[in-house]
């Protein structure tokens, strides 16, 4: 077990060296980054300087080589748009981040697997009908679409919830935080809501797809000789069983939803690290870009492996087999 | 221990079974009308190829039978109590209490992400509330009366870590947990080596009788079912064509199927020669001829069979031919070994 | 001795013939088809049956802009569903946007399938250091978010229909790759492809004459969802100002462009192009699902 976390390691660390190249190349090389840092009418000279003070007129890999050795002190550069240092940056916005994605996996995961194993489970019954319209709704509609509905229908038609903006926040370790005010909560309430709709669906169809495979096979049908009940049946057999690739799916969209967040905190202006890469992107603002980049592949990273720990863990079957 | 009928009825009664599968193609009569008895302590043998409906005769016992099939007919009776129809939790009650049933491949049937252990206390827990300590003695007991070596290092096992014999006995063992009247075993030693399939035979008799539990065995194979049946029942295209004490079966079959499937057992065959066939194959379900099924392929097959032929009952013996095998039969029988 | 007659079995259809039947039992799909190809003719006829050309920026006249539905604009017809801000009729602006998603979906969504199905299979049956690099490439790819790659990339390359494509197939062709890999995997170990070897049918035509027919079912089921995902994709990005150009919006732009108004009460300009964009997703989804559950080996009883 030890040497095969050791190695995904080593393979991790590769795959982010190719990323961080792969990524600056790409956001350095295209367009002109001097662009963004001085406005076109200053003069030849204040240009040159300024050109040499950030290295552009470097060759593209010794800038890549500096950026590294930076990146090897926790140093990604200065935002050219805020002038403050990028890694503080994305760690002041982080939080909100956090908070809804979180709050939106959460939910999504405990409604979504009850409900997608019942819809499973009687497959013919009205209500299990409508769960799957729903979660076809809820798969297929464009994220910003539903977000944009929530606001037309709770902030301007009802008028019941904000309709963007973070709240009010309670400071804890130095980090602010929403969900402990009321006010944070009615501000997280709809960005959490719209993030989460896509996860449930497919959390619901994932769990129903997973439920009717095994109610057919004989590993239920013994159960079920053996006069085990209904609940059992779902509960100690068939959960266990459709976790496997739960889980899986559970991890890779998580991350999946973090990026979904881009286009839910632009809705709902919410200050999170989505809004920062939205933003930084439509004004160039490279080093936000190269860092954000990064930190998200290094999540997936991180992702990845947890889900093939859990993996493991889970499937017995795959024990025996990676310890050989 | 199961306790014997006391107004000398049969342990299970199963009159006229119909279970019908509608599908798009059509319906398929899997069980068309199937009668026989099962006595307190006595071992029968379902013999037939794949596709005879013995399978299915053995799940609608146990109402096991998921959409789109369905038990359009017939009624199946436990110690004079009807089966079908009864409530679900009833139903539930009963199963793996009072008949319980292994299947064919016990990779599939045990739960390969839940230890030994688990899986047996789910099956003790559905029928009562034991403690911790009992679970674990009412499970170590039954590893070993099914002959398992080292029970309590199997029983902290998972499936896939046992052989497949092993596994099949877990699958039995759990079975007889709650020390059912019936058991119901559908093709259990099939998915195993030829080996290992001689030692389950022989501990399965051991089990049997020293429980006093009454037993289905559901093969396709006739000469395993006949070490162990005292009585077999032979069937074809969902109908039950010939029922008998085993050994009379064997030497003096009526129906020429019977015969059929006996001269095409490998130990019959003469050395050298070609192994007999049955030629032609059985009819889908879905499109079963008016008269006898086995028409097509019969040699003894003549004009009356268009007609289907009623059951014929002799002492213990029956049979469902206009033409069975007679004098002719009994004679051959003499002369082989 | 009578000879022994086969009897007759039951009557047998082509499998296409029994998936269609399948298919039109479940009245969901069979609806979801017909308004799937109605909203298909409508889009494909848009030049022939809408008033105005809404990016032929000549014709927009100013002064009829945000208004509602129903009203009767200076060029004399009635702007059925309201008009936008710039003063394109709605009716017109949301078939022509529906004709930018299915074009640029399908065709993402096509190229994105030959380039990942070709690549996949390609890894799959040649195998050796060629398939571990291009799967790696693949693993790598997919373990990152398709809307965040899509978006870097519609921002680099700037607006337009072509860039946007190329961002969205970038985005897409990993999953087809994917699934035919698996496909060509289990495929390559079965008899008929040693045969089919021990000819003197060339490697190539081994794998995309044989195999890849083999491999289609899956295939066709990651089609349908990424078929669906390539149209909101471009939705999303059209919404947040990375997609088509503000000359020719697609519906992301016109809900994008509406959104500002919908808080003062002049809902139309994003909801009804908004509920174009859902019709079509969600048939396209309903007609996937269907054909998806009935290629499922797993669920045949």
């Amino acid at each position: 077990m030890l040497a095969f976390i050791l190695q995904r390691l080593m393979q991790a660390f590769v795959v982010m060296m190719v990323i961080s190249a792969l990524v600056f190349t790409g956001v350095y090389a295209v367009g002109n980054p001097i662009d963004v840092l001085i406005s076109p009418d200053v003069t030849q000279q204040i240009r040159e300087q300024t050109i040499k003070a950030y290295g552009f007129d470097q060759p593209l890999w010794r800038q890549y080589l500096t950026f590294l050795q930076r990146l090897a002190v926790g140093d990604f550069g200065r935002s050219f748009v805020y002038n403050m240092p990028v890694l503080s940056l994305i760690l002041s916005r982080l939080p909100a981040t956090l908070e809804i994605t979180l709050a939106a996996v959460l939910g999504a995961t405990l409604i979504g697997i009850p409900l997608g194993m019942y819809a499973g489970y009687a497959p013919d019954s009205f209500l299990s009908k409508v769960i799957m319209v729903v979660s076809v709704l809820g798969f297929s509609v464009p994220t910003f679409w539903i977000g944009l509905l929530l606001i037309f229908t709770f902030a301007v038609n009802l008028g019941v919830l904000p309709a963007g903006g973070r709240g009010e926040t309670v400071s804890i370790w130095g980090v602010e935080w929403s969900f402990l005010t009321l006010n944070g909560l009615t501000h997280m309430f709809l960005p959490s809501l719209n993030l989460a709709l896509f996860k449930l669906s497919l959390m619901i169809r994932l769990s129903r797809a997973g439920t009717r495979e095994i109610m057919l096979t004989d590993t239920v049908r013994f159960a079920r000789a053996a006069g085990e009940s209904e609940a059992t049946i779902l509960g100690r057999h068939i959960l266990r069983l459709i976790a496997i690739p739960l889980v899986t799916v559970f991890g890779l969209e998580f991350g999946s939803t973090l990026a979904f967040a881009v286009v839910t905190e632009t809705i709902f202006s919410w200050p999170g690290v989505g809004k920062l890469i939205i933003d930084s992107i439509s004004t160039l603002d490279r080093p936000v870009m190269v860092a954000y980049l990064m930190l998200v592949a290094l999540l997936f990273i991180v992702i990845n492996l947890t889900v093939d720990i859990a993996y493991v863990a889970l499937d017995p079957r795959l024990r025996a087999r990676k310890t050989t | 221990m199961s306790a014997p009928t006391g107004n000398g009825l049969p342990l299970l009664q199963v009159r006229d079974l119909a279970t019908h599968f509608t599908t798009r193609a059509g319906v398929g009569k899997a069980v068309d009308g199937v009668s026989f008895d099962v006595h307190a302590g006595e071992i029968i043998g379902l013999v037939g190829e794949s596709g005879s409906g013995k399978s299915v005769t053995g799940y609608s016992i146990l109402g096991l039978i998921d959409p789109p099939g369905r038990i359009d007919a017939g009624s199946v009776r436990l110690d004079g109590q009807e089966l079908i129809g009864l409530s679900r939790s009833k139903l539930r009650a009963l199963r793996g209490k009072r008949i319980a049933m292994v299947f064919q491949d016990p990779m599939s049937t045990l739960n390969p992400v839940l230890k030994v252990s688990r899986q047996m206390a789910l099956a003790l827990q559905a029928h009562g509330s034991p403690s911790p300590d009992e679970i674990r003695r009412r499970s170590l007991e039954a590893l070993a009366k099914v002959g398992i070596p080292d029970p309590e290092r199997r029983l902290a096992s998972y499936p896939h870590e046992l052989s497949g014999g092993m596994r099949q006995r877990v699958a039995i063992a759990i079975a007889f947990l709650n020390n059912p009247d019936l058991v119901i075993c559908d093709e259990p030693t099939t998915a195993l080596d030829v080996s290992i399939q001689a030692q389950i035979l022989v501990e399965m008799k051991t089990l049997v009788r020293e429980a006093g539990v009454s037993l289905i065995w559901i093969s396709h194979d006739l000469a395993t079912v006949s070490v162990l049946a005292k009585r077999l029942l032979v069937m074809y295209a969902g109908r039950l064509i010939e029922e008998g004490l085993t050994a009379d079966v064997l030497r003096r079959p009526r129906h020429p199927y019977t015969q059929g499937l006996i001269d095409s057992l490998p130990s019959r065959a003469e050395p050298g020669r070609d192994l007999v066939q049955i030629p032609g194959s059985a009819p889908s379900l879905f499109a079963l001829p008016a008269g006898c099924a086995f028409q097509a392929r019969c040699t003894h097959a003549t004009a009356i069979c268009d007609t289907a032929p009623d059951q014929t009952r002799d002492g213990t013996r029956t049979w469902r031919c206009h033409n069975p095998l007679g004098p002719l039969a009994d004679r051959r029988a003499g002369t082989t070994a | 001795m009578s000879v022994p007659v086969s009897a007759p079995g039951p009557v047998t259809r082509s499998p296409f013939r029994m998936f269609l039947g399948e298919f039109m039992e479940s009245r969901v799909s069979v609806a979801a088809v017909i308004v799937l190809v109605a909203i298909i003719l409508l889009a494909v006829a848009a030049p022939l049956i809408t008033p105005q050309n809404p990016y032929d920026l000549a014709s927009l006249v100013l002064s009829d802009a945000r208004r509602p539905p129903g009203y009767v604009g200076a060029k004399g017809f009635t702007h059925w569903l309201g008009t936008d801000a710039q003063g394109r009729d709605l009716y017109s602006a949301i078939l022509y946007g529906l004709q930018i998603s299915l074009q640029i979906g399908l065709m993402a969504g096509a190229i994105a399938f030959s380039l990942g199905a070709g690549l996949g299979t390609l890894a799959g049956f040649v195998g050796g250091r060629l398939e571990t690099l291009i799967m790696r490439i693949i693993d790598l790819q997919l373990s990152f978010p398709a809307i965040l790659l899509a978006l870097v990339l519609a921002a680099l390359l700037g607006q337009g229909k072509w860039q946007l494509i190329a961002a969205l197939v970038t985005a897409q062709y990993a999953y087809f790759a994917r699934t035919a890999h698996g496909a060509a995997t289990a495929e390559r170990s079965k008899d008929y492809v040693e045969a089919a070897l021990s000819t003197p049918l060339s490697l190539g035509r081994v794998a995309f004459r044989h195999v890849l027919p083999n491999c289609l079912p899956p295939l066709i089921v990651v089609a349908t969802v990424q078929i669906a995902n390539s149209i909101a994709l471009e939705a999303t990005l059209s919404f947040l100002g990375l997609g088509m150009p503000v000359s020719e919006p697609s519906l992301g732009m016109l809900i994008a462009n509406g959104f500002q108004y919908m808080l003062s009460g002049r809902y139309w300009i994003s909801i009804y192009p908004g509920v174009a964009l859902i019709a079509l997703i969600v048939v396209i989804n309903l007609v996937g699902d269907q054909i998806r559950d009935q290629l499922n080996p797993r669920l045949k009883r």
